[in-house]
């Protein structure tokens, strides 16, 4: 309803705004004038700290360069990427990366609902609740990358001996060991995702609550009808954000497995060949890679994004 | 009205001189940093050093001491693991950096630094003879770049067998014998139910045993290794194939430790302090190390020479170790040299093997009636470290060695004679940058 009449308030609109453009005109450029200088600054600091690496890795990304060996620098166009995206090592690291990206986050959107949910109804002990929920969050990610280690681990690690594994070695294969990482990736960030989703469910209209279920909805109905369609912009946010987070993950594998048994993701890719083997032409080849996956999956998800937004406006 | 001028001119006053503080602030270290080092006053040479227990720190006061106001001496400490120090070296030499006086350096990298240009050469004929008289043989290889001394060793590092004698007893094998073989070993172990500690996460330890099998067996990693890019690999050969047999069957047989494929020097000794403990291969320290954790069991630990590949042809042992290197870009070479000498001199590997218990490279240091009561097993370290196989001497030894460990893990996917020629096939197609590592 509301939306409804925002929609009619701004539609007469236009006209008359023409005429105090052109009537403040003045000052009006005076203003951007102002606003322009003002953010010239940060805009000029941004580029210099963000455009100038992005193009710098561009050209280096054309180079065989490697940093030990200065005089065989050479320019090889876009082998580089042939080479980066004909090699099995890419490919395998895109799946670990995939793996990790959707199972990590479909999970974490459940359970982040459940605690947001939780935290939205709880009345007493409200903050010892949400506070509770918030701590791993609040934890350093390498930090939580050693508890985890070293709880699995064989020599100082307790799940064995909880679960009667005996000695079920963890970091011994692929699977076992994405297990772990996704574990507690997904203990690490749920908070994150639940504090984004309870803003959302704080801004779902109490009316529309109490109508559906005067007119007889279960709370299941009223779950997926009333709550859920009313907060799917935050939880697009909250997919954005959390899947972006996900795709760059680094200290978990780099920790607990340092990439062994094919739990390499594609940004210990770009460490690995940056710093460690300081091979920049093809390193900064997998960072633009990197780089351009990223925005790939910004677009689709701000696409979907925007849709989701209009419906929720009703447009 | 004049009121509020007055304390408008003194907040403008009290703004000038934050600002001036701010200035001064930022500048000082900047000048500070300036005196220290050049005008006028001693020099003062830094020294990054990896993680010890301190031991370094000391020889560093003494030698400055020693020194009569020559220079002094800070260091600085690099990470904790290999791979990092190299990292964070690598870093401030590719940007010139002066502040790099002295480094102490693991000994693989000695070549990719000094074929980039990092190290500065010791040329005077003098002082290559003090900086390397009296050195044991395996260690010295490895302080030569294009036959010139740009890192001398500081001290060196070797792996032996250790064994619980009560073990080896009731499997009724001699592991001191002169043809103990790994494939005996693997026996003993798995007649008596025990487990064989062994470095075979992926990591430079693995490439270490790798390296040590294949040495131990008549072969090489690679030939023609100082043509960097063009180096040939040789890992496809009779040697490699032993390797791969050795670490195959031990990983698939019932003496693996169950984290064999995640386990490294620190894993391999608590396995074989535990109830399952047999054999193991490892750097010295482990005996110092159980001396202070597991007291009641160090009358049950016995050593020897590493195992042989081919019964009858001796082994070569792992080498490892630090050598001490001066950087290119340093302001006082002089100073550095002088410090270098002090720090490699036999007064000093003998003060440090005693303090820190890292075994010295100069050949009469286990001599020392101190060195020969706190090692035991004094000369069995000194022969292994004389007649140990060097890791391959290249440029690319992060592609060699990370080609092997790649191919090679998990240990129990390791065949001959299909994994020495992956290994081969790979590490050419990485040397020439056609594919990823």
């Amino acid at each position: 309803m509301t939306t409804v009449d925002t929609r009619i308030d701004q539609e007469p609109a236009p006209p008359p705004a023409k005429k105090v453009k052109a009537h403040a005109s003045e000052r009006l450029r005076h203003e951007r004038r102002l606003g322009l200088s003002l953010s010239a600054p940060a805009f000029l600091v941004m580029i210099f700290v963000t455009a100038y690496p992005l193009i710098y890795a561009v050209v280096l990304s054309l180079y065989k360069y490697r940093l030990t060996d200065p005089e065989g620098k050479e320019f090889v166009g876009l082998a580089n990427y042939v080479t980066v995206l004909t090699d099995p090592i890419w490919w395998n690291d895109f799946v670990t990366t995939t793996v990790i990206t959707v199972a990590s986050v479909v999970v974490e959107l459940v359970l982040g609902f459940c605690f947001a949910w939780v935290m939205y109804r709880i009345i007493r002990g409200r903050s010892v609740i949400r506070t509770a929920i918030l701590v791993p969050y609040g934890i350093i990610t390498v930090v939580s990358a050693f508890v985890w280690r070293y709880a699995f681990q064989l020599d100082s690690g307790f799940v064995n001996q909880w679960f009667g594994m005996e000695d079920y070695n963890w970091f011994g294969g692929r699977w076992s060991s994405l297990f772990v990482i996704i574990m507690s990736e997904i203990w690490k960030t749920t908070p994150f995702i639940s504090l984004l989703l309870l803003a959302g469910l704080v801004q779902v209209p109490g009316e529309l609550q109490e109508a559906a279920s005067v007119d007889g909805a279960t709370a299941w109905q009223r779950l997926w009808k009333v709550t859920l369609p009313n907060m799917k912009a935050a939880i697009m946010v909250a997919l954005l954000f959390r899947t972006l987070d996900a795709w760059r993950i680094f200290d978990n594998p780099f920790v607990m497995t340092n990439g062994a048994n094919n739990t390499e993701t594609l940004s210990f890719l770009a460490y690995r060949q940056n710093v460690t083997l300081v091979n920049l032409g093809a390193g900064s080849a997998v960072s633009v890679l990197l780089f351009f996956t990223v925005v790939i999956i910004a677009f689709i998800f701000i696409k979907g994004f925007r849709t989701d937004l209009s419906q929720v406006r009703g447009d | 009205m004049r009121r509020h001028l007055v304390r408008a001119r003194h907040h403008q006053g009290a703004r000038r001189r934050v600002g001036i503080i701010a200035a001064v602030a930022v500048a000082a270290p900047l000048v500070l940093a300036g005196c220290s080092s050049d005008s006028g006053g001693i020099p003062t040479l830094t020294w990054y050093i990896n993680p010890d227990n301190g031991g370094q720190a000391t020889l560093a006061a003494r030698c400055a001491a020693e020194s009569d106001g020559a220079f002094k001496i800070t260091t600085q400490v690099l990470p904790n693991d290999a791979d990092a120090q190299r990292e964070q070296l690598v870093r401030r030499l590719a940007a010139d950096d002066p502040s790099i006086d002295l480094m102490s350096l693991d000994p693989p990298f000695v070549a990719e630094f000094a074929n980039a240009g990092y190290l500065l050469p010791i040329t005077d004929p003098a002082d290559v003879a003090e900086l390397t008289d009296g050195t044991l043989e395996a260690p010295l290889k490895t302080a030569y770049w294009e036959d010139q001394l740009v890192a001398p060793p500081f001290w060196a590092n070797t792996q032996l067998l250790w064994y619980r004698k009560s073990v080896a007893e009731a499997a009724g094998v001699d592991p001191t014998a002169a043809d103990f073989t790994w494939a005996d070993m693997i026996e003993a172990a798995e007649s008596q139910g025990k487990r064989i500690g062994v470095q075979a996460r992926r990591y430079e330890g693995y490439m270490v045993w790798i390296n040590a099998l294949i040495s131990s067996g008549g072969g090489q990693i690679i030939e023609n290794a100082d043509q960097g890019a063009d180096a040939t690999p040789t890992v496809a050969s009779e040697a490699g194939d032993e390797a791969a047999e050795i670490i195959g069957t031990l990983a698939r047989s019932s003496a693996a430790p169950a984290d064999m494929s995640t386990a490294g020097e620190e894993e391999a000794r608590s396995l074989f302090q535990g109830d399952n403990g047999s054999f193991m291969v490892n750097w010295p320290y482990v005996y110092s190390a159980a001396q202070g954790d597991a007291p009641d069991m160090v009358e049950d630990i016995g050593w020897a020479r590493y195992p042989e590949v081919v019964a009858g042809t001796a082994s070569m042992p792992p080498l490892g170790g630090i050598n001490l290197a001066i950087g290119n870009f340093t302001k006082h070479p002089d100073q550095a040299l002088a410090a270098a000498k002090c720090i490699t001199s036999l007064e000093s590997s003998i003060q440090y093997m005693l303090e820190s218990g890292n075994p010295a490279a100069k050949d009469a240091a286990y001599d020392d009636p101190q060195v020969r009561e706190q090692f035991p097993m004094a000369d069995l370290i000194r022969d292994s470290i004389d007649s140990a196989g060097p890791r391959p001497i290249t440029p690319y030894y992060g592609d060699v060695s990370q080609s092997v460990q790649r191919t090679w893990h998990p240990p129990a996917s390791v065949e001959q004679p299909a994994t020495p020629v992956e290994t081969d096939d790979y590490m050419s197609k990485v040397l020439s940058g056609d594919r990823l590592l």
